[in-house]
């Protein structure tokens, strides 16, 4: 019993990780809850801390650490002292071990940076094969630790990593540092989407948004600052998670509440979408989705693969119209726009 | 003349550039994406492998190698003695990156048939392709590395050779980056430089360095055994498009074409008795060989009959099955000072890769020479890791990242591990005169000869 009670928490390592990165690296969105985004931290320093600790970082180790902390995380109090800063800086640096927390977000690599490479590449026919994406600019939206970036970068694109989280920004521009021609090709910068908007408007080929649309306190809005810093023609990748009772059955009542993996009150069902709705969102805001398609996680080979269910996880890719000029009162808009983010942001 | 004047010059010139780029980036060591260590076979291969694939094209490339570029000016009219038996998959790995061409523009000889008997009956194998496939070729090492270096040194631009360059120590990153330490695999030279890479391969031969330096274990044992090699001149001119191989109860004996005149022997046998061959003189040593591959001295009358017995059972059921036993052809003389022993041994490393290293060829697996895979397995490595790490370089990859080191070490375990089982139980079937295995391996060779669908299917395996 104890064995397969392990086992099963070894095959739902992942998608604790999962949850661990949404939560930090979108925080900032929560706009009008940001408390609860902190008080689930503790939880997490802590196990990390654990995991920091014992530097054989055995697999079973860590789920049993992590198990032990679960029911100490209700006694810990609601505001971060200086110590829990100190052990969250530990859980931070756990974002480049393939094999750690972080592990499902690795290997969602090996679909997410073809799906993104063979997009882009199949729009620019004169491309090296050696450096495929060489001259496109691409904003990573909620880059965490540069594990999407850093990918993009190597295969020549010039691409901006922003993240809310100054801690993770500091990982990922510490990471790339290492490397000489990532550190050319990309640049982190501790920021939201909305934040970004003045200063890039029209400027990047492509944008990405892992894992990160869930967390999004106004999607519309999210949507608008992207169409914004978009070039005419440009590229949207979303990846997120649907809103169906399999979605719910699998991130809230196994991941939170029977198995604690996640503490309760990390996602919110809510603000899960579908995809018809994010399709309805694009569309009335100047997109034009060119693709959908599912994404599997199997806890056991650790790999991701491509469905055409898309009930749990799904990708989209949607392009900014070209020739069709917004309306006059555009302008107005992104005032508009402005004010919700800065509403946002406080 | 003119072209050899130019790739001097190149090669001055990049020591140039080298020594101006270490002056200027007095920032740290210089990052490579991968660096090779050992210019052998093997890891010349792997260079070339790498800087010819269209996904690694901007990736940095260095090789290490201990010893001198070796001069060659022209073709040594003298037939070397250290010669390798090339498949037909490693050939394809040659060609594609161009060095098969440099090699038939220098000196090659294929062979269309196999021929495996042993000493103690009159047990016979052969092994035959269809009169336009070549079973695979018999070619000189020097002229191997020799077209490996040329087509080398056509990509100087992405990939760098460093001769008498000398390891003297590996410091190995922790398993992922913490910010602190440099996340690469750092190596210091014995002239004091240092540098970083974010992929070594250890191409360092069976006593690899890269292996040790890495707490990388592995399973070996020695065979009591050495190899004598030797270039022999043949009685008379013939095809030569036979390798031949004879069980004798001290060791496999070869014989492999290298022209219409002349052949190449390995004579793997006691340490003693290899001793004595080397410094025998030439007449007696010519005999030795001779009568190595004609006696019947070791036939016992029972497993004769029993074998001829099999043989005529077969013929009745199969009339057209086997092929007929040829004779090989008689040894006039061993070419000047062409004798020389070395020992031989098993080794496997239980792993070939870790986070950053990968092995290949005898640094990972040591086989006996008796099949003629040892340097085959390591193009079949070179092969395989290539395509891993260009796959990988085009989803935009960490090189050095353990998970798709994992599915070379995967996939070539699974074909070389099978592979070294089988050459040593042959070894071990053959290195004995008891009637009941010599009985056993007299029925179970020709069987196997009569059964074109398994013969097949080794042919298949064994010239991967």
């Amino acid at each position: 019993m104890a064995t397969w009670f392990g086992r099963f928490c070894l095959s739902l390592r992942p998608v604790r990780a999962l949850y661990g990165l949404r939560n930090s690296c979108t925080a900032a969105y929560r706009g009008y809850n940001t408390n609860r985004a902190t008080c689930s931290l503790p939880y997490l320093q802590r196990g990390s801390c654990l995991l920091q600790d014992r530097s054989g970082s055995c697999n079973e180790n860590e789920n049993r650490g992590n198990i032990c902390h679960n029911f100490r995380m209700y006694a810990t109090s609601q505001t971060v002292d200086p110590l829990e800063m100190r052990k969250f800086q530990a859980w931070v640096q756990k974002w480049w071990d393939e094999e750690g927390m972080f592990s499902v977000l690795h290997a969602m690599n090996d679909i997410r940076v073809p799906f993104i490479r063979d997009s882009l590449m199949s729009r620019n026919y004169e491309h090296d094969v050696g450096c495929p994406l060489s001259g496109v600019n691409i904003l990573d939206v909620g880059c965490g630790g540069g594990l999407l970036s850093e990918p993009l970068g190597r295969l020549g694109a010039s691409v901006t990593g922003i993240d809310p989280l100054e801690d993770n920004i500091k990982i990922a521009a510490q990471h790339k540092s290492f490397d000489p021609v990532l550190d050319k090709q990309v640049q982190y910068k501790s920021c939201t989407v909305e934040e970004l908007v003045d200063g890039h408007l029209g400027y990047f080929d492509a944008i990405v948004a892992s894992e990160v649309l869930e967390h999004v306190a106004d999607v519309e809005s999210f949507i608008q600052s992207c169409f914004q810093v978009l070039k005419p023609g440009g590229s949207l990748f979303v990846t997120t998670i649907n809103k169906t009772q399999l979605s719910y059955a699998l991130a809230i009542v196994v991941a939170e509440k029977i198995l604690g993996i996640a503490p309760e009150g990390t996602h919110d069902w809510e603000k899960f979408i579908h995809p018809e709705e994010l399709e309805r969102l694009l569309e009335s805001n100047g997109f034009v989705v060119e693709s959908l398609k599912g994404m599997l996680y199997n806890p056991l080979s650790g790999s991701w693969s491509w469905i055409s269910d898309t009930s749990v996880n799904y990708a989209m890719h949607a392009l900014k119209t070209v020739a069709q000029e917004q309306p006059t009162d555009m302008g107005g808009e992104s005032e508009q726009e402005q004010q919700k983010v800065a509403e946002a942001s406080v | 003349m003119r072209c050899l004047g130019g790739s001097s010059l190149s090669r001055l010139l990049r020591m140039l550039s080298q020594s101006q780029g270490r002056a200027l980036s007095s920032t740290g060591p210089a990052v490579y994406d991968v660096v090779i260590s050992g210019g052998g076979m093997v890891g010349t291969a792997m260079a070339c492998a790498l800087g010819s694939d269209p996904h690694l094209q901007h990736k940095k490339v260095l090789l290490l190698e201990a010893g001198n570029r070796k001069p060659f000016d022209h073709l040594p009219e003298n037939f070397s003695n250290r010669v390798s038996s090339i498949t037909p998959g490693s050939a394809t790995l040659l060609a594609s990156f161009g060095a098969w061409d440099h090699i038939l523009a220098m000196r090659l000889k294929p062979y269309k048939r196999m021929q495996v008997w042993d000493a103690c009956s009159d047990a016979l194998i052969t092994f035959d392709k269809d009169a336009l496939e070549d079973m695979g070729y018999i070619v000189e090492n020097d002229i191997i590395i020799e077209a490996l270096t040329k087509q080398l040194e056509l990509m100087s631009d992405h990939v760098e050779v460093m001769y008498r360059s000398r390891a003297l120590s590996y410091s190995w990153p922790p398993p992922y980056n913490n910010g602190k330490a440099t996340p690469w695999v750092e190596i210091e030279l014995a002239d004091g430089q240092r540098l970083h890479t974010k992929l070594l391969i250890g191409a360092d031969g069976h006593n690899s360095m890269v292996r040790s330096a890495a707490g990388m274990q592995s399973v070996q044992w020695n065979y009591n055994h050495a190899a004598v090699v030797a270039t022999l001149h043949l009685s008379e001119a013939t095809d030569n498009n036979v390798a031949w191989q004879r069980f004798l109860p001290t060791g496999p004996i070869a014989l492999l074409p290298l022209s219409d005149t002349c052949s190449s022997l390995v004579w793997s046998t006691s340490p003693e008795h290899a001793s004595e061959l080397v410094s025998m003189d030439e007449e007696s040593f010519v005999d030795t060989v001779n009568s190595a591959f004609w006696s019947n001295e070791n036939h016992s009358e029972f497993i004769t009959s029993a074998g001829s017995l099999l043989h005529s059972a077969l013929s009745f059921f199969m009339p057209t099955g086997s092929s007929p036993r040829q004779l090989p052809p008689s040894v006039s003389r061993v070419e000047q000072n062409s004798r020389a022993s070395f020992p031989l041994g098993l080794k496997h490393a239980t792993e070939y890769i870790r986070h950053r290293v990968a092995l290949i060829g005898d640094a990972a697996h040591r086989v006996h020479p008796l099949a003629g895979q040892g340097v085959n397995m390591g193009f079949g490595d070179v092969a395989c890791l290539a395509h891993h790490l260009s796959q990988a370089a085009f989803n935009g990859s960490d090189l050095g990242s353990t998970k798709h080191l994992l599915e070379y070490e995967t996939e070539r375990q699974r074909h070389n591990l099978p592979l070294m089982a089988a050459v040593d139980l042959l070894k071990r079937l053959y290195n004995t005169k008891q009637p009941p295995i010599v009985l056993l391996r007299t029925l179970g060779l020709q069987a196997t000869n009569a059964l074109t669908p398994v013969k097949e299917q080794i042919m298949a395996f064994a010239s991967k």
